[in-house]
């Protein structure tokens, strides 16, 4: 009896053992997530703020050897391309998704198009610049501004779609119906009361894109590639901080390297800020 | 009279304005119709242009360009083994390593975290996540580095160095980048996209089950591990993969940090390359040619290794979302 009580104490022990082992793991790899988090935000900022002054934003960047120099150039060129990438995924994202909310449903073109974008959404960014230099670079014979603007079009669209399409199915049927009960046509309905009541979901997705493509690299490599000095034609080599941002950092010059962690602070930055407001925007909705 | 008139008069306006309408309606259907198709046109354009670029290579190679280990620019002799070697190989250290972290992450978020926490915490994970692949490979190269090359490969090779056979995998000189280094930023890069899933999944367990577990005087980990897990197998398998697709693609961070040596070595220590890597690194100077056209067949083998890994992904998690659907 006595025998059995023991070991029943000793199995629970054993349990007891074992959970807490497994919980203290869990609580090890939560802390090793956060300390590299702040590892690179930290590293970010003092490398990063070491090297930001007024020239970072007047300048544009420096010849190889010589001082000083900023990254006016390479500001401008990423607002401009992400800027027209907005201006141009927005649409099409946005009605993709109404599609796929409102009009495709079930049907079978819109689950193979629902199951493509979900593909798209991690597919490799430098494939895509890929496709892009042979659609566009190798058509012109030069790299350009706004090849690199739909590169980042193409990686934006399929984050745009797919928030969209989520947050209008959060609509409640019964405002479509009460439109539909007015008398107004499908596309009205759709326009004018679903996707105004998903607004600032479907702001959320579109932040989120912005987000994303503003840290994209790779495939700017092929498409827009660099430029060194101060421009603003899209039809020319355009450049960009990413591109510069990782040319400066692989460069054995000191101040081009300062450079690049400036820009890396910066666009860091940015994105975490985007992503922020996204959030913001998302959780306004859900209060509202 | 006249108001018959009128009653016609405004009946002829309804069927002219509901016409109207109906034309805008199909108008409107087609436009976003056509946005919706314009993903697949996309999908299908990459697959056509990287397959007819790629041709030349493959017709002068054949698929052996796939096993070969040969990189030689000045011989114009191209194989893709290398590469597709580093790519598998790096991509495999940075899954052995994130999956056990993002279940630990995924399981404090829903189970062990107080609720106050929660949300900040989830959060700072999904941060981790936003942080752009070009920053990783900065910190990788100027600040993870040299302090992995001074404090983590000399243990590595002073106690899993000395063990016959898995030996050779951690010997050789400390210089900090190379496959390993690749591999652990890897995983750091695709830490928060594989907790995302398995928190997500983990929080669509139905309550009443883990209650039960609870009641009967189970533990937090013997639910986790008896009912949380096996509910959610597809779920976790499907945020591995997808994990392990993004980890495939990444290009920026690996390229950095993977030394861009075009050789295979049995040390994980040694530089070597990726498929992505070697792109970003030979496609801006390549001639057109063969050297040109080799690099698109390694776009193309990318693509379709990434696309077969994250479609397999997604069909698991559809069949998550399903049982989710059923039960609910």
């Amino acid at each position: 009896m006595s025998d059995v009580l023991i070991n029943k104490r000793a199995i629970l022990a054993g349990r007891k053992r074992t959970n807490n082992i497994a919980l203290a793991l869990c609580m090890v790899a939560m802390s090793i997530g956060m300390f590299f988090l702040l590892w690179i935000l930290s590293v970010l900022f003092i490398k990063g703020f070491s090297s930001v002054n007024w020239a970072m934003f007047t300048a544009s960047t420096p010849a190889p050897g010589t001082a000083g120099g900023g990254l006016l150039n390479a500001i401008i060129g990423s607002l401009l391309m992400v800027g027209s990438c907005t201006l141009i995924s927005t649409p099409i994202g946005v009605l993709a998704g109404i599609y796929l909310s409102e009009y495709g449903d079930k049907s079978r073109i819109a689950s193979i198009t629902r199951f493509v974008t979900d593909i798209m959404l991690s597919a490799p960014s430098i494939v895509i610049g890929l496709f892009v230099y042979a659609l566009v670079v190798a058509q012109a014979q030069h790299f350009s501004g706004w090849a690199g603007s739909m590169a980042l079009t193409l990686i934006a669209i399929p984050v745009v779609v797919r928030t969209t399409e989520n947050m209008l199915r959060l609509v409640p049927g019964s405002l479509r119906e009460a439109g539909y009960a007015l008398g107004a046509p499908k596309w009205k309905v759709s326009l004018m009361i679903v996707l105004r009541a998903a607004k600032s979901g479907v702001m959320t997705g579109i932040l989120l894109a912005l987000a994303r493509v503003s840290g994209e690299t790779a495939p700017l490599l092929f498409t827009a590639l660099s430029n060194q000095f101060y421009s603003m034609n899209m039809n020319a080599p355009l450049a960009n901080l990413p591109v510069v941002i990782f040319q400066f950092a692989m460069s054995p010059y000191d101040n081009w390297v300062g450079l690049a962690w400036g820009g890396a602070l910066l666009i860091t930055l940015s994105v975490l800020s985007l992503n922020i407001l996204a959030r913001v925007f998302f959780r306004e909705k859900n209060r509202g | 009279m006249n108001t018959i008139s009128n009653m016609q008069k405004s009946t002829i306006r309804n069927t002219k304005t509901s016409k109207i309408q109906r034309m805008q309606d199909i108008a409107f259907h087609v436009l976003s119709q056509f946005s919706a198709l314009f993903v697949l046109i996309v999908l299908l354009g990459i697959i056509i242009s990287l397959v007819i670029n790629a041709l030349p290579a493959l017709k002068e190679f054949g698929f052996g360009f796939f096993f070969s280990a040969d990189w030689d620019i000045n011989k114009q002799k191209f194989g893709g083994l290398i590469s597709i070697y580093g790519t598998l190989v790096s991509s495999f250290i940075a899954l052995i390593i994130a999956t056990p972290l993002s279940f630990g992450i995924a399981l404090f978020l829903t189970e062990i975290c107080p609720i106050t926490l929660r949300r900040p915490l989830g959060v700072a994970v999904e941060l981790l996540a936003a942080v752009p692949s070009i920053i990783y490979g900065m910190f990788g190269l100027f600040i993870f580095a040299p302090v992995f090359a001074d404090h983590v490969e000399p243990a590595l090779a002073n106690s899993l160095g000395k063990i016959p056979y898995i030996g050779t995998l951690f010997s050789g000189a400390p210089n900090g980048i190379g496959m390993l280094c690749a591999g652990l930023i890897l995983a750091l890069m695709i830490l928060p996209f594989i907790s995302a899933v398995m928190r997500d999944v983990f929080e669509i367990v139905p309550p009443i089950l883990k209650e039960s577990a609870y009641g009967l005087g189970c533990t937090t980990w013997e639910v986790a591990r008896h009912i949380i897990l096996p509910y959610t197998k597809a779920g976790v398998v499907g945020g591995i993969m997808l994990g392990l697709g993004r980890a495939l693609g990444e290009t920026m961070a690996v390229t950095f940090v993977i030394g861009n040596a075009q050789r295979i070595l049995p040390s994980l220590f040694a530089p070597g390359s990726s498929i992505a890597s070697t792109l970003a690194n030979q496609f801006g100077e390549a001639e057109p040619g063969l050297h040109f056209s080799s690099l698109f067949a390694l776009g193309l083998a990318l693509f379709v290794i990434t696309v077969t890994i994250l479609t397999l992904a997604k069909l698991m998690l559809l069949q998550m979302e399903k049982k989710q659907g059923s039960k609910s």
